[in-house]
């Protein structure tokens, strides 16, 4: 403690002396911070960056035993998949659809939640909607995957045996491909729309209630009022989260479609994204290269992706925009 | 206060409705498995699953929890849980602190080094092959706590909240003397419980919940933790085999999944039982983390 304050007096001193560098003039100043910053830029350094440079493997015959850096170039050859195999093209396609439809219904969902339950009294009534339907998202992938087989298998589903008086079904879930974008989007809102709603009832909850309250006096009814103010002032930060959500839309979401579909190769037409593809070709082809080009590909068009919407979302409303 | 309306409390009723629907579309999957699980084998094989439980029984709890394999498999998640938690917190705090600092000079570069990893990934086979080979972290426990001891989403958020923390209190301190860390573990951390309490809790659902990183890197069973044993055991029927194999009555049905679904209610129990306790600490913290400093 007492070296910190010794250095101070010190510093301008010093900086008469021999002029130190801004750099270490801002070491002996907040030396200790900088100190406190490095596990964590360490651990970002290894995990995040090091893979960063495992890119030249999409542009290698990449060979486990020679590594990286014994491997031969053989520059696009492992991207030739796009003009070659229309399956590739599939898997982007129902990445962009499964992410279109879970971002529109989600955002839907999550918004239609908030403002019902900002209009709504009675604390316990609110407390307990908001455990109920917040937590769903806290539960792994593969216990929802559990949840989805007690439901939609189709012997012991218990969907199945509610339809049956209706006299629909059994529907087979688990054979029929064309169903599942609307039972993904079903599961996603489940999980997350609860959980989602927190951040615009956090909006919600910002407004001026003298808005509310003069509204009410020149006579507007419920409706109007949600019409004509919530929604409104709601809108930026709508338009903000699905511009965000539209980041990433090139990122299928592994655990969910990994754990509820699996290896269901009769379910691959609707449901195969990109993440789960490279899976696959990784561990079960083990083709590294292959594997690799996807996931570059990716990465630089979801790169591009992010940029552009935030520059979209930095125009659109200046403070919001991430960077 | 003006008087409501008829159409007015007509619309408030449709909305009581609509969120009671959604609260029960929410918990039907909970009560399901639940009450299954509680079922006898034989009366899920006959009638499906159901709400309520059928010819109720307990035998499906009593035989995982006579096999080790579910507290080895939650012993691996609570280490896991426990201790990631525990060093991301540390980990994570020493890296927002710093960068909450206005006078900070080199801030703005760090935010961007944490930042720009949330736009561009490395990809899945180098992060495989980093992991796998070059860092010859498969088969540890490790493997599932130190990749994930950083998210920067929730460095971000911690970020947002101690920059929301009044600096004057950390100047007085180092007025008197104080340094950095002193100031940082004995003035900024308590009172930034309500933030802590959020992100320690994603941290923790984070490592409670993980089980990609254990399939990818984890082939020995004695380290599966819980949500992958889940996985597993809902692919095959092993699992309940083993479970009854000293089993050999007449008529026994192997009970292969009400196991599954008994498993499956262990492994989220810890989290419906503290849920209630944290859910008014998170609502709170990501309000406040939410707001951009």
């Amino acid at each position: 403690m007492k070296n910190s304050v010794a250095i101070e007096a010190q510093a301008p001193e010093m900086r008469k002396q021999n002029r130190p560098s801004p750099f270490m003039n801002e070491m002996r100043k907040h030396g200790l911070l900088y100190l406190l910053t490095l596990p964590g830029m360490l651990l970002i350094f290894v995990f995040s960056y090091l893979p960063m440079g495992g890119i030249v493997i999409a542009f290698q015959n990449f060979n486990a035993i020679k590594g990286i850096t014994g491997s031969e170039f053989v520059g696009l050859k492992n991207f030739e998949f796009f003009v070659q195999s229309r399956e590739v093209l599939h898997v982007i396609f129902n990445t962009l659809f499964l992410n279109a439809l879970f971002i529109l219904f989600g955002t839907l969902a999550s918004v239609g939640i908030a403002v019902m339950f900002s209009e709504l009294g009675g604390k316990w009534f609110k407390r307990i909607v908001q455990s109920l339907v917040t937590l769903p998202n806290f539960l792994s992938w593969t216990v929802i995957a559990m949840f989805v087989t007690a439901l939609l298998s189709s012997d012991t589903g218990m969907l199945n045996k509610w339809l049956e008086p209706l006299g629909i079904g059994p529907i087979a879930f688990f054979n029929e491909p064309a169903i599942w974008p609307l039972v993904l989007v079903l599961i996603k809102i489940w999980q997350g729309a609860g959980f989602g709603a927190i951040v615009y009832l956090a909006t919600i909850t910002g407004i001026n209630p003298e808005i509310y309250e003069s509204a009410s006096i020149d006579g507007a009814s419920r409706f109007e009022k949600i019409r004509f103010i919530t929604l409104p002032l709601l809108k930026p930060t709508v338009i903000l989260m699905m511009l965000l959500a539209m980041g990433g839309i090139f990122y299928g979401d592994f655990g969910m479609i990994y754990a509820l579909i699996g290896r269901n190769v009769m379910l691959y037409s609707t449901t195969d994204v990109i993440d789960t593809y490279v899976y696959r070709a990784l561990m079960d082809l083990g083709d590294m290269g292959m594997a690799a080009a996807v996931g570059v590909f990716q990465s630089v068009i979801g790169f591009i992706l992010v940029v552009t919407v935030n520059q979209l979302a930095r125009k659109f409303s200046p403070d919001s925009a991430l960077f | 206060m003006i008087k409501e309306s008829k159409s007015d409390r007509l619309l408030k009723m449709f909305m009581y409705i609509i969120l009671v629907v959604f609260s029960v579309y929410c918990m039907i999957p909970f009560i399901t498995v639940i009450s299954s699980s509680l079922s006898t084998e034989l009366s899920i094989l006959r009638d499906g699953y159901s709400l309520l439980p059928q010819n109720f029984t307990v035998d499906a709890y009593k035989l995982i929890f006579k096999d080790n394999t579910i507290y080895k498999a939650y012993g691996v998640t609570i280490f896991v849980t426990v201790a990631g938690t525990l060093l991301a917190m540390l980990v994570t705090c020493a890296l927002a602190y710093p960068l909450s600092i206005r006078a900070l000079k080199y801030k703005n570069k760090i935010n961007f080094y944490v930042y720009f990893t949330m736009l561009f990934h490395g990809g899945l086979v180098a992060n495989y092959l980093l992991i796998s080979k070059y860092l010859g972290m498969k088969d540890s426990i490790w493997v599932l706590i130190i990749p994930a001891l950083i998210s920067p989403w929730n460095m971000f958020l911690l970020r947002n909240f101690f920059k929301s923390v009044d600096e004057s209190l950390a100047e007085s301190a180092k007025i008197d003397g104080a340094n950095d860390i002193y100031i940082f573990f004995k003035i900024v951390l308590p009172i930034s419980l309500p933030a802590l309490a959020t992100v320690g809790l994603f941290y923790a659902m984070g490592f409670w919940n993980k089980w990609f990183e254990a399939m990818l890197y984890i082939s020995d069973e004695n380290l599966f933790p819980l949500q992958y044993l889940v996985m597993r055991i809902m692919n095959n029927a092993e699992f309940a085999n083993q479970l009854s194999s000293q089993i050999s009555l007449p008529n026994y049905v192997v009970p292969t999944l009400t196991t599954r679904l008994a498993t499956t209610v262990v492994t989220i129990g810890p989290i419906i039982f503290l849920y209630p306790f944290l859910q008014k600490y998170f609502v709170k913290g990501l309000m406040v983390g939410a707001v951009k400093g």
